[in-house]
């Protein structure tokens, strides 16, 4: 379901316009205040409800985990690296609380320095591929490329 | 020429209580307006139902005296310091602009009704610069329809500009009226300040009174448990959490680093 914004919680200070990757959220210009300008091409990644610094976002769940009128919340805490949920119904009865690393590199670290990559040439430039494409999700070169093709081998658990 | 009263310039063409019952005007129009304001945005049964629900979710009621030690933090933060503001540019032209206008009102007050200069007329003329450039600042350069969404600076509409509009009328005229003795800097000064006040109903002048109640609200919640539904971030390197989650200790250890400050790192500003 797509985001919404508590105007009394917002301060339209952005964090949530910043980070949107489709775009959507901006500030309204008459209240400053910020609004979801299309929900329909909301993909509920729920970067802006984490970012929020007043938690002043939510998005409503799915029916399949939670009846109608419960409430989803979030809390993204960077510093200590986990993301904290709570799920709870509507009459109050079942209150979920969960906990769970943030499952991606340290903040920072996974930005590709392109600057140092080696610049297209006019082959790569009238190619229908994408500049920079990993090798391994193309099909035209070498077939389906899988872990052991590649000589990879998968890890366990989650590397920081 | 800022330690003399301006409103003694303009004694013998307006007598003293013409300008007390103007103020008293001002006063009356924007008590009406955030009263109207409430009554139409439904305000008080909006707090009231969010106070009852988080009651009801309170797992640690407290005590009257620490909610009094709650409503004082929420003044000195919010109120005074406005602390909610996360970007310090927005934080600095709001501190500016709320404090020039409780000092150019008070001292404007004071002038009126005692007929005092020295000292007040030094910090009325003070409250309005400050109002002034903090208000330009936010006019010119923060506001989102300039800032965000790609607007000239003078794209104006009525409901989002009122307010700002006509403090800065409000300050700037008042500062050319006392520095030129202009009778049309005085009228412009008289209209933009009962501009100000008419508006309430349609400006923002009443969110001065439900933001300090929201966060207020937000901390009694927080310390009784109830959170506004939000979950706990609890000590990681605890035993109980160690117990209950124990993808913490398997993946970060049984006591895990800082991770640093992740998107507070830097400002909002890539849009």
């Amino acid at each position: 379901m797509p985001t919404f914004v508590y105007m009394t919680r917002c301060d339209g200070c952005g964090e949530c316009v910043d980070i949107c990757p489709s775009d959507i959220m901006h500030i309204d210009t008459v209240t400053r205040r910020a609004y979801n300008i299309e929900p329909n091409m909301c993909w509920e990644c729920y970067s802006c409800v984490k970012a929020c610094p007043h938690n002043a976002i939510d998005v409503r769940g799915y029916a399949d985990f939670a009846p109608l009128g419960h409430s989803v919340r979030v809390r993204r805490d960077e510093e200590k690296g986990v993301i904290a949920w709570r799920i709870m119904f509507r009459n109050g009865k079942k209150d979920w609380e969960l906990l769970a690393p943030i499952t991606t590199k340290p903040w920072g670290t996974g930005i590709p320095n392109l600057k140092e990559a080696a610049e297209p040439d006019d082959s790569m430039r009238n190619s229908h591929l994408l500049y920079n494409e990993p090798k391994y999700i193309r099909l035209d070169d070498g077939g389906l490329h899988t872990l052991e093709s590649n000589g990879l081998t998968m890890k366990e658990g989650v590397y920081y | 020429m800022i330690t003399t009263n301006p409103f003694a310039s303009v004694a013998e063409a307006l007598s003293q209580s013409t300008m007390i019952m103007f103020v008293i005007a001002m006063v009356v129009l924007v008590v009406v307006g955030v009263l109207l304001d409430m009554r139409h945005k439904k305000s008080k049964e909006y707090f009231d139902k969010h106070t009852e629900a988080m009651s009801k979710l309170a797992k640690t009621p407290i005590s009257s005296s620490e909610k009094s030690s709650l409503l004082v933090k929420t003044i000195t933060n919010e109120v005074l310091t406005s602390s909610e503001f996360s970007n310090q540019k927005r934080r600095l032209s709001h501190l500016m602009t709320m404090y020039g206008f409780i000092v150019f009102v008070i001292t404007s007050a004071i002038m009126i009704f005692t007929g005092a200069g020295g000292i007040w007329a030094v910090l009325w003329h003070l409250g309005a610069l400050s109002l002034a450039i903090g208000g330009y600042w936010f006019w010119f350069g923060i506001r989102a329809d300039v800032a965000a969404e790609g607007k000239k600076w003078y794209k104006l509409s009525f409901r989002s500009d009122v307010f700002i509009l006509s403090l800065l009328g409000m300050s700037t005229f008042a500062l050319l009226w006392s520095f030129t003795g202009s009778w049309l800097m005085f009228a412009l000064f008289i209209l933009a300040t009962t501009v100000l006040a008419a508006t309430t109903f349609w400006s923002k002048l009443g969110h001065m009174f439900f933001k300090p109640f929201a966060a207020y609200q937000k901390k009694v919640s927080f310390a009784e448990g109830a959170r506004e539904k939000l979950p706990d971030v609890p000590d990681l390197s605890s035993a109980e959490v160690h117990e209950k989650y124990p993808d913490i200790p398997e993946y970060m250890g049984k006591n895990p680093p800082n991770m640093g400050p992740g998107i507070r790192r830097e400002p909002a500003r890539h849009y």
